[in-house]
């Protein structure tokens, strides 16, 4: 369990990129992040984990985790399940848009990734980059992370 | 406003044709829009936008129906159209323009009736490497369904057919078998303007029919379908000047009588009986339901617009946008062009070391700049190239030296940041 709320770890991405000017240094931190983003493991970049765009590529993976492994004790004995995504694209500034999604809802329970309401990318100003027109693989990479918090949650 | 009747301007002047097209003044991302995406969609002269607002405010109605006023001012307007793209094409006869609603459907059309009437199992269907996806998907679902064979003709590294006029490899390209040649005119993705004239002249002593693809011909040259010698030749309004949803199939007139319906309908038939129908004649026998006549008579203005015009004047400012384009793009490092022919519009694709098109074009697009990015619907082409997409920049009349050296500062901005 990450000490953070999801909705905290937006507020701090709205907070980071509000501190920004203009259009360019929105994008240079988003090229940056990209960069920063682990590489998603070799072997995992298979069509499998290929979460379809047209534009730009995005690979996948989700793995489900279990606290009582992590002998986190203040979870109680129930066994809460989070899940842990790595992830990767060509392009940078989809990489961007990627690591930011997996920062936000990395390591998190499937009840806290389908409750709360995705607005960070709206609220910083890159809400264009969902745009279906884009066909940039991010959104079938939200829906796809919503998948899985779907089937894990059924699982736990 | 122009008047369609006044004398032709050979005077190429880009300020006046800019004046024409109210969506120039557009701001994106707070900067003046420099629109290099023409070959995707044209942006649209103000009197084609008011021939289509004009029809819905004056005489809207139902076309080839009513014995009223307005459906018979809708009827001659759509007529009018058609007469007008008849003369700019040269058809023989008006009723050889069947309108669509777009070269995509156009062909699907072409494929799904000559299908029908020509294909048989073992039969051949000959096209090239560099076709739009909309020239080969029909056809492979018409293989399909008849048993018939897809065979391409394969792409030089500079974008051209790998067939030149003086060797007989054309000649070879056709056996007893091929049905259909269905090629295009201009390359979409690399703007290479095909010598399909030898080709049609070769596919004839061989009996074959032909199928050209103008869609990116069209609003670049004259297009002469009697002197190419097709059978059918398609088309699009909307990358010349005209509304989207309204195209064209040109179709020998001969070679339509003899062809089925595709689609089923109203205004198609004759006689209708649960027992038989019989088809209306040419055009409508292609032309079933209610058409786009706002379209229609949209796409007349936007060809009389264009005959205002010295077409020859329009392509040699596009042609000069085009060479500045290729030697100023040619300074950023790592840039490769994709498609060199020495015959092309202006339609330039490229690649950057490094730098992926979708991150290109979305910081060309924080700048203002629309280009086109990704695999422009040639993904067989990509392939031959070795590329998974490309930015592609393509000029109508009204782009400016000005707007080409912005797009270049913007990619080389777009490629520091980046990389």
């Amino acid at each position: 369990m990450m000490d953070t709320t999801l909705e905290q770890a937006q507020q701090e991405i709205v907070d980071e990129f509000a501190m920004l000017g203009d259009w360019q240094d929105r994008y240079e931190q988003l090229i940056e992040l990209g960069k920063e983003l682990p590489l998603i493991a070799p072997e995992h970049k298979t069509d499998e984990n290929l979460v379809r765009g047209c534009q730009s590529r995005v690979w996948l993976t989700a793995e489900p985790v279990s606290l009582l492994d992590c002998a986190r004790s203040d979870t109680g004995s129930s066994g809460t399940t989070v899940i842990h995504f790595t992830a990767d694209s060509d392009a940078m500034i989809t990489k961007g848009l990627v690591a930011l999604l997996v920062r936000v809802l990395n390591d998190r329970t499937p009840e806290e990734i389908l409750g709360t309401p995705l607005t960070f990318i709206d609220r910083i100003g890159l809400r264009e980059h969902l745009s279906p027109n884009r066909s940039n693989g991010v959104v079938a990479m939200l829906d796809q992370m919503k998948r899985y918090a779907l089937v894990y949650s059924a699982k736990t | 406003m122009t008047n369609s009747t006044s004398a032709v301007k050979t005077v190429f002047d880009v300020e006046e044709i800019r004046a024409q097209f109210p969506i120039l003044k557009v701001l994106v991302h707070g900067k003046p829009l420099v629109y290099l995406d023409n070959a995707a969609t044209s942006q649209k002269p103000r009197r084609v936008i008011k021939a289509g607002s004009a029809y819905y405010a004056t005489i809207n109605a139902n076309v080839h129906r009513g014995v009223h006023t307005l459906s018979t001012l809708a009827t001659d307007a759509q007529e009018a159209a058609r007469e007008t793209v008849r003369g700019h094409i040269n058809a023989r006869h008006a009723h050889e323009v069947i309108f669509t609603s777009g070269t995509t459907a156009s062909i699907n059309l072409a494929a799904s009736s000559l299908g029908q009437l020509l294909l048989k199992p073992g039969d051949e269907v000959l096209i090239t490497g560099m076709e739009h996806h909309a020239n080969i998907v029909p056809w492979q679902l018409a293989c399909e369904r008849y048993g018939a064979t897809l065979k391409v003709i394969p792409i030089t590294e500079s974008g051209e057919w790998e067939i030149s006029r003086s060797d007989d490899r054309m000649i070879r390209q056709f056996t007893e078998h091929t049905k259909v040649l269905a090629i295009s005119h201009v390359s979409n993705t690399l703007g290479t303007i095909n010598p399909i004239k030898e080709l049609i002249a070769e596919a004839k002593k061989h009996g074959v029919i032909t199928v050209v693809d103008g869609a990116q011909a069209i609003p670049h040259m004259h297009v002469d379908v009697q002197d190419l010698g097709c059978d059918l030749y398609a088309f699009s309004g909307h990358k010349m000047y005209a509304p989207t949803g309204i195209g064209v199939l040109y179709g020998r007139e001969e070679l339509l009588e003899q062809m089925p319906p595709w689609q089923g309908g109203g205004e198609m038939i004759d006689q209708v009986t649960f027992a038989k129908t019989t088809y209306a004649k040419l055009p409508f026998k292609f032309e079933a339901g209610t058409p786009h006549i706002a379209g229609i008579i949209g796409l007349g203005e936007a060809v009389r617009w264009l005959q205002d015009y010295d077409i020859d004047a329009m392509a040699a400012h596009e042609h000069t946008l085009l060479e500045h384009a290729t030697k100023e793009l040619r300074t950023v490092e790592g840039l490769r062009i994709i498609g060199t022919a020495k015959e092309k519009v202006g339609v330039i694709s490229f690649v950057i070391e490094g730098v992926h098109h979708y991150d290109l074009g979305t910081l060309l697009d924080q700048q203002g700049i629309a280009v086109r990015t990704g695999h422009h619907c040639t993904q067989p082409l990509m392939e031959r190239f070795g590329v998974s997409g490309t930015t592609r920049a393509s000029f109508a009349p009204f782009n400016t030296i000005d707007e080409v050296d912005a797009m270049v500062a913007a990619a080389k901005k777009a490629v520091k940041m980046l990389r």
